[in-house]
């Protein structure tokens, strides 16, 4: 919930009540993390909570447990996989020039054939294999920034929901503010004044992913620290830093996750943006920018297609796999906090 | 009631004056100080005079606070200086570019909540069947796939191979004149209005589904109402509510996508303005249009909560 302050809405349905960002919110989790006394199930009955006789276990048997039964979920851990293959371990086995060709009539943007599997770009560069070094650059850049991001954004929300009053207001207004300045304005302002580089793209693309992270770490921590075992440590003289960092944190790693998971999603699609409005890197630079660059050639008359949709496809591929890995870890955390 | 909306506006004001000093910030972060700015604006050839000539006549050259609180006496007049390029008074440009993104983002926004909520309730219609998965994979395709590819796409197969509409958006200025011209319109209205097709859709399943497992749609089955009756009469009011919630979250990121639409389709708006600007160092446009975003944002977001808290009557604001 953003807008409004998550005290005042106490109780009303809210999108992101249950806390992980993404923009396909299930508001059946909404009350999971208040009342572990029954879970909804979508088919729309009420079944109570007993979950299953072998008890918790670990946390990665649970998410393995919920990946071997979600299908949607193994769909996901494939595709990203593969995408991930793909990119970092594909060029050695497509072997391509992608710094220094030179143009001539066999490779001057010729449609797929057997020597170009995806046919070739009007530089004379193989698609294919500039499709991985992008991907390559494109996942780097994504992982990166959605892993400091959400670092930052977890210790920024766990300072700010621990410590409270009036700090705590000052840091979420700033949180509210950057959130209501539609995110493009900004990252184009920055990489107007500082250019692109691959760090410039990284710090970027993170500048405003971190927020969303803060804000739920900070509702959590809300929750978390009036439990008892944050006030035993406290009654022992544990130090906040502790509290936060051994205790709080910790019981929020599920959040964290889940959320983590759709900031690269999310980051693949910015990256995308800026690459379409011109903010390139040197060198093959990202799927955005190469879909880009094949626009132009989409309207030509021997239409350049092999220029532009493979790249979408894999754009659209990479953000579905993380999109699902990150339903179905929401799903599995879900249950953790409802067997608890 | 009536508290929960003065301390609504209050914070929203607030975040209005965080917004002016993000754009003051945006403003001054330029590596090498303002002079290197007035450089970027000038030219690489511009005297030294020059540039302090420039610095003097836009007030780079005052201290920093007063330029701060020149902005926002001028954000809250509306005077938002010259602009550095096109020599014309900031607010005049974007009083022509700003109602045609307020029609681009509302007519998609109509036409998003209008698909997208008969998707839905569709969807629970003809739960866990094959219709409904299909919906939900289409759901992930549409939210997967970036604004501008898709517009590329439509442009592709609606405009140049089917000639059924225009590649470009209207051109002309003026609400009618661009009503007029409603066969532009429609591609890049749908472009924009998929992303939110696809997470409203999703979320109106969900906040469906959710209604159903409430006490008086049990009762309502138990007085023997057919289940298009508890859907549509009983449950349908109660799901939309969170959808104008989720309105109002989600216009930064339509905001966002209307830029991206606009390049598309080369729409004069404040996204296209702003994109150009930012790239010929327009500092005065680049922070007005990011400026007027973001207060607009807030506005829409406003509207949406003050919406919110009037079809809902079981939400009492207690104040802390």
């Amino acid at each position: 919930m953003s807008r409004i302050d998550d005290e005042q809405l106490a109780g009303a349905t809210s999108p992101d009540a249950n806390g992980d960002g993404s923009f396909f919110p299930e508001p059946r989790a909404a009350d999971s993390a208040a009342d572990s006394g029954a879970a909804q199930v979508p088919g729309g009955q009420l079944t109570p909570s007993g979950g299953e006789a072998s008890g918790v276990g670990s946390l990665g048997r649970l998410v393995w447990g919920v990946f071997s039964e979600n299908k949607l979920a193994l769909v996901g851990v494939g595709v990203a996989l593969f995408m991930i293959l793909f990119s970092f371990l594909g060029p050695f086995f497509y072997h391509t020039n992608q710094t220094s060709v030179i143009v001539s009539a066999q490779n001057y943007y010729t449609p797929p054939s057997a020597a170009h599997l995806l046919g070739t770009d009007p530089n004379g560069y193989d698609e294919l294999g500039r499709i991985m070094v992008a991907g390559r650059t494109t996942l780097e850049i994504c992982l990166i920034a959605a892993a400091l991001a959400t670092a930052f954004g977890v210790i920024y929300g766990a300072i700010s929901g621990f410590l409270g009053g009036v700090i705590d207001a000052v840091m979420m207004r700033v949180v509210d503010v950057m959130l209501s300045i539609p995110s493009l304005f900004l990252l184009i302002v920055i990489a107007a004044i500082y250019g692109t580089t691959f760090w410039l793209l990284v710090a970027i693309v993170a500048l405003v992913a971190w927020l969303a992270p803060a804000r739920l770490i900070r509702g959590e921590t809300l929750t978390l620290r009036t439990r008892e075992y944050v006030q035993a440590v406290r009654s022992m003289g544990g130090k906040n830093w502790r509290i936060i960092w051994r205790h709080i944190v910790p019981n929020a790693i599920g959040t964290v996750i889940v959320n983590a998971t759709f900031q690269i999603a999310d980051a693949v699609g910015v990256l995308a943006a800026l690459g379409y409005l011109g903010y390139f890197l040197p060198g093959a630079g990202s799927w955005g920018q190469m879909l880009y660059n094949g626009i132009t050639y989409i309207e030509a008359p021997v239409s350049g297609w092999w220029l532009v949709y493979p790249v979408g496809i894999c754009i659209i591929l990479v953000v579905v796999a993380f999109n699902f890995i990150g339903d179905a870890l929401r799903d599995s955390f879900e249950v953790r906090l409802q067997r608890r | 009631m009536v508290g929960y909306l003065i301390r609504r506006v209050i914070q929203a004001v607030i975040v209005i004056v965080g917004v002016i000093i993000i754009c003051f910030i945006l403003f001054h972060i330029y590596p090498g100080g303002s002079r290197a700015e007035a450089r970027a604006v000038l030219g690489q050839r511009a005297t030294g005079a020059a540039i302090t000539n420039f610095l003097q006549v836009e007030g780079l050259s005052k201290p920093l606070w007063q330029q701060f609180f020149l902005l926002i006496a001028h954000a809250f007049s509306g005077n938002l200086g010259y602009s550095f390029k096109q020599g014309q008074p900031v607010w005049t440009i974007i009083s022509e570019r700003l109602p045609r993104t307020v029609i681009l983002v509302g007519l998609s926004v109509i036409f998003a909540v209008l698909v997208a909520i008969p998707l839905g309730i569709f969807q629970v219609l003809r739960r866990n069947k094959p219709a409904d998965y299909a919906l939900t994979g289409l759901s992930f395709v549409g939210y997967a796939t970036p604004t501008f590819f898709l517009g590329i796409v439509l442009i592709q197969l609606l405009a140049i191979t089917w000639h059924l509409f225009p590649a470009e958006a209207p051109q002309q200025s003026g609400l009618l004149a661009i009503l007029g011209d409603w066969k532009a319109l429609v591609l890049p209205v749908v472009t924009l209005a998929t992303v939110t097709i696809a997470g409203f859709s999703r979320y109106m399943r969900s906040s469906m589904m959710e209604a159903l497992t409430e006490d008086y749609v049990r009762t309502a089955r138990a007085k023997g109402a057919a289940n298009r009756r508890v859907i549509f009469v009983h449950a349908l009011r109660n799901a939309l509510i969170p959808i104008v919630t989720l309105l109002g979250l989600s216009l930064p990121a339509i905001v966002s996508g209307a830029v991206i639409t606009e390049n598309v389709f080369n729409y004069p708006g404040m996204g296209l303005l702003f994109v150009t600007s930012a790239s010929n160092n327009d500092f005065p446009l680049i922070i007005a249009t990011t400026l007027v975003a973001g207060v607009a944002t807030v506005i829409g977001s406003l509207l949406a909560d003050i919406l919110y808290a009037v079809l809902d009557p079981r939400i009492r604001y207690v104040s802390k």
